[in-house]
């Protein structure tokens, strides 16, 4: 039996990734360029049983996000640059109350209005840093219609494993942009669903670490009554300022992600085995990088392609093993220098590393990247 | 025997938080008989709060209980609502939160018409945060931030939540004790949004600074300026400068918006 | 990278050319079972201004998806054609609206005219079909697509009311492409 194909732009196939992982809520407000997943979903969920509601802004739509997830349903928001903004606060609520949901920000030039129908890489460090206090980030940056219906599946599955927000952030190139996908069948891909407390309800507490790092959470109206509050908590839930608890949980809740790191990251190399120069790139920009790599190669010069595939936690490991290796490093970006500050963050001064950068809403080309391998040599 | 409130209040968690004279408790017990008296089940119940004194109220009751982020609990209770249509939900907040940060959400929870309760206990005042002036203050009042008089006009909860569309819209005050509960039950039974504005005093943070000499005295004025709905058909507007009007000001049957997008799911499903 | 093949349909917003790029794509990556990748820009505005799709065809995959040095250009306005027309090929295909595009670029590239906006409006019957006679001429001009899959695509994508006049349209493209590629 041959699997079903279709020719179709990133943004529908991550509104198809989401039904296929289970979500069955969708809260959204317009906005470009990330529209399309809103639209595809007020098509799709009512035919498997979910609800999509268009809300009257995108703080209430993240609102509506995480009300929906405490019912036991994964639940996604889909949005761009302004409204990722908006989005902020609740994003932390979801993060100390940690409530699963996804949230999918198509990343489009800023800051405010900016360009919105061109594209940007320029939103990686708000989805690290966006919301204030101290809190977990996991934020997945696909680079194909294919990968991004298969990242939305994987935020789903790290969102109810971790009990924490997942972000999918393709740039509006990688959103727009139409290829032919593969839709993978029932089963192929690894769904994860949220674990079930396995304590009778008056013995529940939404925090119990004797659970470990990720306690389960109960869903409302499953016979478990509890207490859920943005201020902060206990195990039980309730508020306190305790200071010793307060410093457990908030180190708890980062300590989740960060342990799991090495199980969370995912990159792919490319060419770099005996390579001198090494581009990182990520989203559409990797392919432009891809493109320049093979035309160096061509020219006798030895780059290549480490691709971020997942942004936050960020492959640190990965960055200084890679420096270790190459002789330089490229960070070509549809930003200011976002990536190059991460990975010189990574590569303690081992090896000089370098940014092509482009912020006026065209892609940077493999020319431009071409350029810059040049210049290094 | 008295009613048990007991059977509804967590074990461990009161103390409350509001200070002495503060309606709130009056209201929450109010509540309470009101969800005894529909027979609501605690497992079936969400009870949703954003932020502020008022919005406190559900850390105390034994219910599935969502304290969100200021002016946002009525978009949570959308998301739980239409998640999951089969739970009573039922949202609490004081003024500032539900008309001013949270005025966008009020207004179209009210035109979708959603099957929640919002429950607004209006003591015209942002009392966690000591006492500025709220979209409900009155002109000229006293607040920490309105030193010389407050210089805008306040919102009336009841005309705005009808205005948006609205289907269930009432008032009471915290001194009508006995009111609250029937008010709120008829606006649990009410399939729709319904609105109960409860009318409350701060001693502390309005109080003080607009010469109530006492709690009592806060109180009694509460007590005064109530005028039940039938009672104000009879006065004229003259006799009506100055008073409130209490009871359920408006009821109409529509479409309610969860059952209605639950019918479209059929529908499509169906094909 | 010789296997990649890049063209490019601009033209005015409400052209259709969106669709057009889009049919293109789907011929190649479901019907002809190569690789295809669409992208487009435009304005705020969903009617006028200039606008583009482009479609990148190749057997191995694709990486840039967005036109390095277009092999085959349709413009069907001036404003187009003077602004999406530098980064043409030399030894590739430009065609142009006969009647729309009076000051074609001088290059190293065989330009094709071809009336298609009164082809559609005159002898299709319908101006709005516009995008298909288009389609149908640069299919016939770059062989990037069998013409069976391309009309497969077109099909596929129209309601089945407007099978007939999109079949006709794509026809009269391509045959006035071969005639004037002559």
């Amino acid at each position: 039996m041959s699997k079903k194909v279709a020719f179709m732009q990133g943004n529908e196939a991550c509104a198809h990734g989401a039904i296929y992982a289970g979500c069955r809520f969708f809260a959204g407000y317009p906005i470009t360029p990330s529209t399309e997943v809103a639209e595809v979903l007020s098509a799709e969920l009512p035919k498997v049983g979910g609800s999509f509601i268009q809300m009257e802004d995108e703080i209430g739509a993240m609102a509506a996000v995480i009300g929906a997830s405490l019912t036991g349903v994964k639940a996604l928001t889909a949005t761009s640059g302004p409204g990722f903004s908006l989005k902020q606060e609740n994003i932390g609520y979801a993060c100390i109350t940690e409530v699963p949901c996804v949230i999918i920000n198509v990343m489009r030039g800023g800051p405010s209005t900016g360009m919105p129908t061109g594209p940007s890489q320029s939103d990686v460090m708000q989805a690290k840093w966006g919301t204030h206090g101290d809190h977990p980030a996991i934020c997945l940056v696909p680079a194909s219609v294919q990968e991004l219906f298969t990242e939305t599946v994987r935020a789903f599955n790290l969102s109810e494993k971790f009990r924490t927000p997942v972000t999918v952030m393709p740039d509006e190139i990688v959103g727009h942009m139409r290829e032919r996908i593969v839709f993978p069948e029932p089963g192929e891909l690894e769904v994860v669903n949220r674990p079930a407390p396995t304590v009778p309800p008056a013995d529940y507490r939404p925090y119990d670490t004797s659970f470990g790092d990720v306690p389960p959470l109960a869903a409302f109206g499953s016979g478990y009554r509890f207490h859920v509050t943005g201020l902060n908590k206990a195990e039980d839930g309730f508020p306190t300022t305790r200071a010793g608890i307060v410093q457990a949980e908030e180190e708890r809740q980062v300590r989740k992600i960060e342990k799991a790191t090495d199980e969370i990251v995912t990159w792919e190399e490319y060419l770099l085995d005996d390579a001198d120069i090494a581009i990182v790139a990520f989203g559409s920009t990797s392919r432009s990088a891809r493109f320049a790599v093979n035309e160096a190669r061509k020219h006798g010069i030895r780059a290549g392609l480490f691709r971020i595939i997942t942004y936050w936690p960020f492959p640190e490991k990965q960055i200084a093993d890679l420096a270790s290796r190459v002789k330089a490093i490229i960070t070509p970006e549809m930003n200011l220098g976002m990536t190059l500050h991460e990975v010189r963050r990574c590569v303690k001064g081992m090896t000089p590393v370098s940014g092509i950068f482009r912020v006026d809403g065209e892609p940077i080309g493999p020319a431009q990247i071409l350029a810059g391998i040049r210049e290094v040599m | 025997m008295g009613f048990d409130y007991g059977k509804y209040i967590r074990p461990g968690k009161l103390p409350h938080i509001w200070c002495p004279g503060c309606g709130h408790g009056i209201v929450m017990k109010g509540l309470i008989r009101a969800i005894d008296s529909v027979g609501f089940s605690k497992d079936m119940t969400s009870i949703v709060s954003g932020i502020g004194c008022a919005s406190r109220l559900p850390g105390y009751v034994d219910f599935c209980t969502l304290h969100t982020t200021h002016g946002r609990g009525v978009a949570f209770a959308t998301g739980i609502k239409m998640a999951k249509p089969e739970m009573n939900v039922i949202c609490v907040g004081g003024d500032g939160d539900g008309v001013a940060i949270g005025g966008n959400h009020f207004i179209h929870a009210c035109r979708r018409n959603i099957d929640i309760t919002y429950l607004i206990m209006n003591n015209n005042i942002y009392g966690m945060t000591g006492g500025q002036f709220s979209p409900t203050t009155p002109t000229g009042a006293k607040a920490s931030t309105t030193p010389y008089g407050n210089p805008d006009p306040p919102f009336d909860i009841a005309k705005l939540a009808i205005g948006a569309g609205a289907t269930f819209v009432a008032r009471g005050t915290a001194f009508h004790a006995a009111q609250i509960d029937k008010l709120l039950a008829e606006a649990m039974r009410h399939k729709g949004f319904s609105v109960v504005e409860i009318l409350d005093s701060c001693p502390t943070t309005y109080g003080r600074r607009n010469k109530y000499k006492s709690v009592i005295e806060m109180m009694n004025h509460l007590k005064d300026v109530a005028v039940p709905l039938s009672a104000a058909e009879k006065m004229t507007a003259e006799q009506l400068r100055g008073k409130v009007i209490t009871g359920v000001l408006y009821k109409e049957n529509k479409p309610e918006y969860a059952s209605e997008y639950r019918k479209l799911v059929e529908r499509v499903q169906a094909g | 990278m010789s296997s990649r093949y890049e063209m490019r349909f601009s033209g005015a917003g409400g052209q259709g050319l969106i669709l057009a790029g889009i049919i293109m794509g789907e011929a190649a990556a479901i019907y002809d079972g190569k690789q295809a990748v669409q992208s487009q820009s435009y304005g705020p505005e969903a009617r006028g201004g200039a606008s583009k799709s482009e479609v990148i065809i190749s057997d191995q995959p694709i990486d840039f998806p967005k036109a390095t040095a277009v092999d085959a250009l349709l413009a069907l306005t001036q404003e187009a054609c003077d602004k999406y027309s530098s980064d043409l090929k030399s030894g590739g295909v430009l065609l142009i609206d006969s009647d729309l595009v009076k000051n074609a670029p001088a290059g190293d590239f065989t330009v094709v005219r071809i009336p298609i906006i009164s082809t559609a409006k005159n002898e299709v019957g319908r101006a709005i079909v516009a995008n298909i006679v288009a389609l149908g001429a640069m299919v016939a001009l770059t062989k990037a697509v069998t013409r069976e899959s391309a009309e497969r695509a077109v099909l596929s994508r129209v309601p089945a009311a407007f099978s007939e006049l999109n079949r006709k349209a794509f026809q009269m493209g391509y045959e006035k492409a071969v005639a004037a590629r002559k």
